[in-house]
């Protein structure tokens, strides 16, 4: 990576693992749970959110020094708000019904605390370059749980991945429902978004104790 | 009457902004250490939830849908006449919505801080972090999406989507505090356990899922469908087996 020092590396993998927003800062779970019931939505949420951040955290950058403090909020919220709108637009135009699915979803981008997150972090004290760095690191680590978590929910909640019968066809017994496998209901459920990332952290901490709370 | 007193009930339960559509969780997990700080934020947030769907509920209706404008040059009965009928501003909405809930809730500040101090001091630190609540705005993008008629059916939402939000903070902050003295496995502690205990809290609550309607009405979720194919087979279950129960 002749681009990027070792510093800015560490910008974008450090949130994949052991800074990740969802489970170690516990940012943007807001919109996250509730579109993960399947694959695809989950990837384009993901990819929503690193466009949304990737260049929410250059503009505010770049406009760090003119922000009168009292009022950044308000101007923070304006700079989201306007590159969601162009999110929505894309989506309604070129792929209507996913963008009926995540209703409005997709408008609670804007209220994402990794959002607003990122940019009181990072952003209002770093130049652009290293500011869209860490906005697309952290938008990974953030669009990586979505994604896990959609991947088990729908094959295991349905038995597809992005709609293609992997385990066989339910109906006609075929694949693995042939020896009396049953698709767990459960998993396409609210609620078991939030079990599939409660085992998560599980996993996480168990793997690496530095991570562990106290009580 | 009877449609406001089904609307206040849904939701409150059915439609929980957070067992139902994950809203406001960040600031669920993050405040809910202590029932009287978690009761602070819940109130702040029905306080806000009440006074900013209401507004934008107005917004919605005057502004943004398509052919709202009309009352410009007077044909609000008739907008098909109007010189504005084709205008449609809804893609404007988010931007709206934003800029009402951040200046409400900037003015709800200054105005708490004149007239009560002490409500400031146990709200204040939890208003800016309210203006970010996606319970908030999601209020106002739910009213939109389900096109609610009245505004004082936009009001009667706003106030008891927060009293649900309240409820489940003040909830979870309740069971958190006893958690303490449990013997959680190590790498749970803290945020998973807050994670699995919230998931089972929220099949608690889909057990509300038929109150009102009996399950005819088909929610706005596609999980939430399935929910009905799945749990129906288990309820004609039980009424087969109650009448073995009686001839015995």
């Amino acid at each position: 990576m002749g681009l990027l020092s070792k510093k800015d590396t560490r910008l974008i993998l450090d949130p994949l693992a052991d800074d990740n927003p969802i489970t170690i800062q516990v940012l943007g779970i807001c919109s996250a749970l509730a579109i993960t019931a399947q694959l695809k939505p989950s990837i384009v949420m993901a990819v929503s959110v690193i466009f949304v951040l990737g260049l929410g955290n250059v503009v505010i950058s770049l406009m760090r020094n003119i922000i009168p403090s009292k009022i950044r909020i308000i101007v923070q919220l304006i700079v989201v708000a306007t590159l969601v709108i162009i999110v929505d637009q894309v989506l309604k135009a070129f792929a209507y019904e996913l963008s009926k699915e995540l209703s409005v979803f997709i408008g609670l981008i804007i209220t994402n605390c990794i959002i607003m997150g990122r940019f009181e972090a990072f952003a209002l004290g770093n130049g652009p370059w290293k500011s869209f760095l860490d906005g697309v690191g952290n938008a990974l680590g953030y669009g990586v749980i979505l994604i896990i978590v959609g991947f088990f929910r729908e094959l295991l909640g349905s038995g597809t991945l992005f709609g293609f019968k992997v385990l066989g066809d339910s109906v006609e017994k075929t694949g693995l429902y042939a020896i009396g496998y049953e698709n767990n209901g459960f998993m396409v459920l609210p609620p078991m978004a939030l079990i599939v990332v409660g085992i998560i952290i599980w996993v996480q901490r168990s793997r690496n104790s530095a991570l562990i709370e106290e009580n | 009457m009877l449609e406001h007193i089904e609307l206040f009930f849904k939701s409150i339960f059915v439609d929980n902004m957070v067992f139902a559509y994950f809203l406001g969780m960040c600031s669920y997990l993050a405040v809910s250490k202590k029932v009287s700080t978690a009761v602070g934020l819940g109130a702040a947030v029905i306080f806000v939830l009440t006074v900013t769907v209401p507004l934008n509920w107005f917004l919605d209706q005057y502004i943004l849908q398509p052919g709202a404008l009309a009352w410009l040059d007077g044909n609000r009965e008739t907008p098909e006449l109007s010189a504005y009928a084709d205008y449609d501003l809804s893609f404007l909405s988010f931007i709206l919505f934003i800029a009402t809930i951040a200046t409400m809730v900037q003015l709800v500040e200054i105005i708490v801080e004149k007239f009560s101090p002490s409500l400031y001091n146990s709200l204040g630190i939890f208003l800016p972090l309210i203006a970010v609540n996606c319970a908030i705005l999601g209020g106002s993008l739910f009213m939109q999406s389900r096109e609610i008629e009245t505004a004082a059916l936009a009001l009667n939402y706003g106030f008891s989507s927060g009293i649900g939000w309240f409820l489940a903070i003040v909830a979870i902050a309740a069971i958190r505090e006893k958690i303490r003295y449990s013997n959680v496995p190590a790498p749970l502690r803290g945020l998973g356990i807050t994670f699995i205990i919230t998931g089972l809290m929220a099949i608690g609550f889909m057990s509300f899922g038929g109150m009102l309607t009996g399950g005819e009405d088909a929610p706005l979720a596609p999980q939430a469908q399935t929910t009905q194919t799945t749990i129906q087979p288990a309820i004609e279950k039980e009424v087969e087996t109650t009448p073995l129960v009686v001839s015995e």
